[in-house]
């Protein structure tokens, strides 16, 4: 897994949802992801499975608007990984 | 204040000053740590072309996502993406029931504005959009309506075009005029015309 920023999540939050958005593309992942981390508890974690590349860039940006935490971002081939927490 | 924190021992006297002045000093209200502020946001949908509407719900459904309190004023051409798509003629006098059936109203059936050629142009973005994972219209309004966007109908529009509250699509809110538009303006709402 080539790990482009990696923090270790913490302990005790597990990961909550995942999204697979594999596939889709702007602005489903990020639909998706919304509509998901309501479904956790604040300070619980999403994952997000997609393959849309400009998902990087979006995810960072959607993080910084709504004041969630993306505490991990990788890629796996095609796939791109991301961890937010809920804040 | 870091000035007079860097002074060297014995200007106490000074410091006191400062402090009393500072402790006489409005504090600025403490922003609530992690509180985001995002502007509101005004989508005016005016066109009622396929490649516009699409862009519209993209935008709008992207900013509900990400936390943007979005309201959509529906307008002119606009207001034909919003009718059923089960209606085929709307309107009372035949210039109104004429302007439907030119152009068939509903989400499902926008039209291109250039490259139409009698509907193959939406057909092949049609088979484009799923060959790359795009969401169509009707789904993103559905997306749209789910994280809580609100749509705003065009009273005079509708009056004009003849267009009834049971034509529409449900879950949009009240018909309302250009001054509501403003109103979100003027209270630092960011805006986009589409």
């Amino acid at each position: 897994m080539d790990t482009l920023e990696t923090t270790a999540p913490p302990a005790d939050a597990t990961v909550g949802a995942t999204v697979d958005a594999r596939g889709l593309s702007c602005p489903m992942p990020i639909v998706k992801t919304a509509q998901a981390i309501k479904t956790v508890a604040s300070g619980a974690l999403v994952e997000v499975l997609a393959t849309d590349p400009g998902s990087t860039k979006d995810f960072t940006a959607w993080c910084r608007s709504t004041g969630n935490e993306l505490v991990e971002q990788s890629a796996d081939g095609a796939v791109y990984r991301f961890v937010i927490r809920r804040k | 204040m870091t000035i007079l924190a860097d002074r060297p021992a014995g200007t106490q006297p000074l410091d006191a000053i400062a402090d009393a002045i500072a402790a006489a000093q409005p504090k600025p209200a403490a922003a609530p740590e992690d509180e985001v502020k995002n502007r509101d946001l005004v989508l005016i949908w005016y066109s009622g072309d396929l490649e516009k509407s699409w862009a519209s719900l993209i935008l709008a459904t992207t900013a509900a996502a990400s936390g943007v309190n979005t309201k959509v004023f529906i307008t002119f051409w606009g207001l034909q993406a919003f009718v059923k798509d089960s209606k085929r003629i709307t309107g009372e006098t035949w210039m109104q029931k004429m302007l439907s059936f030119m152009q068939r109203p509903g989400m499902s059936h926008r039209k291109l504005s250039k490259m139409n050629f009698l509907g193959m142009g939406p057909w092949m973005m049609g088979v484009l959009a799923k060959k790359y994972g795009v969401a169509k219209p009707p789904e993103l309004l559905e997306a749209a309506q789910a994280l809580g966007v609100e749509f705003m109908p065009c009273q005079m529009t509708m009056d004009m075009f003849g267009l009834k509250r049971e034509d529409m699509i449900d879950g949009l809110s009240e018909p309302v005029g250009a001054a509501t538009v403003i109103d979100l303006l003027n209270n630092g709402a960011a805006s986009l015309f589409i």
